[in-house]
């Protein structure tokens, strides 16, 4: 699977996928932070795990979108429209976590 | 469905303008239709707030505009829950306060000054307008029928079921949220098919909004995750779904948890679990579809669905040992009597007592909705033919909301938007196909076939006739079949718009603060009690005198009256309701201390003996005495207020504890002098009363209004000489016996 997934994965996906695990590497930490050391300011906890999770689920959705293979069921997505739909999401999310946290 | 509809008229692209003008001005009468069947009571009354609730909210808004919105954002009101204080900011969804204080800053900014009432009042009609055009977007989503949005747009505009909670002058949280209700939906729909991250944000952008409107929020948390698992399990998963989803849950959960009141509720209350298990739900399915695209191997497709459904059983395993172990809250009170409906009654009175949480009649769906009833399954029938993602979305919203409005009334609401909704589908689809004028074309042998395939497995009925239509096969030919339908139609439409008019004029536009009588020759005779009392509370008595009532006063009190309440509308704690509760149903002695503890000035009851006013303290008052039951079983007894045969009396056969309480001294005090001896009659109870009124000794009447609807009672201070207030009150009346007794009375030891 992985000499697959090397194969045939293009270069930019790739590029996405690292950032979405590292995004799981850091709400992994966050979670056993919070875990060992108690979660006193919950809503500090809560903004910082839900920047992750929404984070990662936000590239996960410009990945599936930018994939080639979906191309059938997003016809009215173009991959630079996508990128627009995830810079605004983002933005979106910031600013919650921000005003949370 | 008919999936290409014939334009007859304006084709080509002047044609396209022309029916984007008539689109236009359709939507642009139906919102003037909307708001103007909601203005009889502005009309025929006054421009004035109704109801309870809407008291508060119109309180709290002007709060917002003296003050400004940080001020407003932690309030604390001392004013209401008078020795606890009620932290506003925190207990309040903000949404409306802060949606018409913008409003007004619009309008002062536009050198348009307008009064905050005024605004208020009419919040809710010009939201009715907003509701249409979401209705009218919502439904073209679900259907490629041209008429269907417009049809739906129409009856939402005017279907009582909405009408019944957004009339001017009701300014609730139901005014702007079933707007928000509907275009939430209708960006979920548009997110669902066009699978983009910025249609879901917006999705979670205006579910934000909502969750700051309306506790109904819950719905559409709980709808959104059932529709994404109804697809899930039909197999109709889709990287789509999962963008549009994800994306909702993300912001959404985030932006919900913006609101105080909300606050961590989304994480720690079983309401919302459903969501969050479906946005587990759906990264499982999303890793194992990409998987599966990866490895084109079917023990391993068998393998990774086993793992699935193990996770998710142990992620409700788990999710049931959260709740058992207290970590998520269970469900509250108010939605759990939802599933369990005699949950309520038996254990929380307090929400039973609320005349909008019963069961709803079968003549109040005809009477909210008229034909739009009969019309809704017929959607709902066809969408279950043309079965695609927004179509599922239909089906569960229907079943859904068709469930929670036959449990209790007030839901209604909710179910009014897709009854809409499908209803203009099955009238539209009625419409297109006996509109056409070109006739279909002769049928083929294959199609015959094919028809009488169909024709066994048909139902009877309205469904029958839309079934049939479908087949090309039953084609109209005859000009008459199809004037004898559509006029059908059209006449079923005209009676549906003469109902909705008349329903709203006689039963929903009545302001309960005025009430309206008639006089025998027909005119129109106000009685204004209410504001009478409250004025005259307002003007009469000092700042900060505490008036003690029963909760369905306390908001309208503290907007009218503006004097401290102990107990209001917004029911958060239970034990002071029922102090009140024990204070209204005990002997006066009982009552004294308790008030004197909570420093109460003056004592309010709604009496309506004399007007054959139904809904007085009298009729309330075992609700009162459940409620303090509930807290103290030894000192209250419901038993006590019914005679030796179970009967719930006010006259001469009245309990000794019924005669004895406080309130029903209040009620009946000098009730006597206004009839000839022996002759006062209660016109609610229909009974006549014991020939000797009540004495009151710990109050004293301090006002009552011109038909006896309010009375307010002071409290006596503490006697001078230290006498108890019975026999202070005795000695004045000069009840001492004349002779007097040199005999002293057993005295108990000065204990200094």
């Amino acid at each position: 699977i992985w000499q697959n997934y090397l194969d045939t994965t293009p270069q930019r996906t790739k590029l996405i996928d690292v950032f979405m695990a590292f995004l799981v590497v850091v709400g992994g930490l966050q979670f056993v932070y919070c875990v060992i050391a108690g979660n006193y300011p919950f809503n500090a906890f809560l903004s910082g795990f839900s920047a992750t999770v929404g984070q990662f689920v936000l590239t996960a959705s410009l990945r599936i979108q930018t994939n080639a293979e979906n191309k059938a069921d997003f016809g009215e997505v173009s991959p630079e429209r996508a990128f627009a739909d995830y810079v605004f999401g983002s933005l979106i999310l910031h600013f919650f976590c921000v005003n949370f946290i | 469905m008919s999936d290409i509809i014939e334009e007859p008229f304006f084709k080509g692209s002047t044609g396209r303008n022309t029916r984007g003008v008539l689109r236009l001005t359709i939507l642009c009468l139906i919102a003037a239709a909307a708001i103007a069947s909601r203005l009889f009571s502005v009309i025929r009354f006054e421009s004035i707030i109704h109801e309870f609730d809407p008291w508060f909210n119109f309180r709290a808004t002007k709060y917002l505009v003296q003050h400004g919105f940080y001020d407003f954002w932690d309030w604390f009101d001392d004013r209401t829950w008078h020795p606890l204080g009620r932290v506003t900011g925190g207990t309040l969804y903000p949404g409306l306060m802060v949606t018409s204080g913008v409003i007004y800053h619009a309008l002062r900014a536009l050198t348009i000054p307008v009064d905050i009432r005024n605004i208020c009042v009419l919040l809710a009609p010009g939201f009715s307008g907003l509701t249409a055009y979401a209705t009218y977007l919502f439904t073209n989503e679900m259907t490629t029928s041209p008429s269907a949005g417009l049809l739906a747009a129409a009856f939402m505009g005017i279907a009582p079921g909405y009408i019944s909670r957004s009339v001017a002058g009701s300014y609730d949280n139901e005014a702007i949220a079933i707007f928000l209700l509907v275009f939430t939906f209708f960006l979920w729909i548009k997110a669902l098919k066009v699978g983009s991250v910025f249609w879901g944000a917006w999705c979670a952008l205006f579910y934000g909004y909502m969750v700051s409107a309306w506790g109904g929020y819950v719905f559409i948390t709980n709808l959104i995750p059932l529709h994404v698992f109804v697809l899930v399990l039909m197999g109709r998963f889709s990287p789509r779904v999962y963008v549009a989803y994800c994306t909702w849950f993300a912001i959404g959960t985030l932006a919900s948890m913006q609101i105080p009141f909300v606050g961590f509720l989304p994480i720690r209350s079983s309401e919302h679990m459903s969501a969050l298990g479906i946005f587990g739900l759906l990264q499982l399915v999303g890793f194992v579809e990409f998987v599966r695209a990866g490895v084109p191997s079917r023990q391993f497709k068998t393998l990774v669905t086993g793992f699935v459904v193990a996770v998710v059983l142990i992620a409700f395993a788990a999710l049931v040992l959260l709740t058992v172990s207290g970590v998520i809250a269970p469900w509250t009170g108010r939605f759990y009597s939802l599933w369990d409906t005699g949950y309520a009654k038996i254990h929380i009175p307090i929400i039973a007592s609320v005349s909008e949480h019963q069961p709803t009649a079968w003549p109040a769906y005809f009477f909210d909705l008229n034909l739009l009833i009969w019309l809704f399954p017929a959607g709902v029938y066809l969408c279950f033919l043309k079965l695609n993602d927004e179509q599922v979305f239909i089906v569960v919203y229907s079943i859904l909301a068709s469930y929670f409005s036959g449990v209790m009334v007030r839901l209604m609401l909710t179910l009014t938007p897709i009854v809409c909704v499908s209803a203009a589908m099955a009238l539209s689809y009625l419409l297109d196909t006996y509109l056409t004028i070109k006739s279909p074309p002769e049928p083929t042998d294959a199609q015959i076939l094919d028809a009488a395939n169909n024709s066994s497995s048909k139902k009877a009925g309205k469904q029958d006739g839309i079934r049939s239509t479908r087949e090309p096969l039953v084609g109209i030919y005859t000009t008459f079949s199809k004037t004898t339908v559509v006029s059908a139609m059209t006449a079923y439409l005209l009676i549906f718009v003469l109902h909705c008019t008349w329903v709203t004029s006689n039963a929903y536009s009545s302001p309960s603060v005025v009430l309206a009588s008639r006089m025998p020759d027909g005119s129109q005779h106000i009685i204004d009690d209410y504001r009478e009392a409250y004025q005259w509370l307002r003007q009469n008595t000092p700042e900060d005198a505490k008036i003690m009532s029963w909760w369905d006063y306390g908001y309208q009190i503290g907007g009218m009256a503006d004097r401290p309440t102990l107990v209001d509308n917004n029911t958060w704690n239970n034990t002071h309701i029922a102090t009140v509760g024990k204070a209204m149903s005990s002997r006066e002695e009982v009552s004294y201390p308790i008030m004197r503890q909570h420093e109460v000035d003056y004592v309010l009851v709604v009496f309506g003996g004399l007007l054959g006013y139904s809904g007085d303290d009298i009729n309330k008052f075992l609700w009162m005495v459940r409620i303090a039951e509930g807290i103290w079983p030894d000192e209250v007894k419901e038993r006590d207020f019914f005679t030796d045969r179970g009967e719930y009396r006010v006259d001469d056969g009245a309990t000794e504890t019924m005669k004895n309480s406080l309130m029903y001294k209040m009620s009946y005090y000098n009730y006597n002098s206004l009839f000839p001896a022996g002759q006062a009659q209660d016109r609610v109870r229909g009974v006549k009363l014991p020939e000797v009124g009540p004495t009151l000794n710990t109050v004293e009447e301090a006002f009552t209004s011109e038909n006896w609807i309010i009375r307010i009672y002071k409290v006596k201070d503490l006697d001078n000489v230290g006498r108890d207030h019975a026999s202070a009150a005795s000695f004045d009346r000069g009840n001492k016996k004349k002779k007097t007794t040199k005999k002293r009375g057993p005295k108990v030891l000065r204990v200094e």
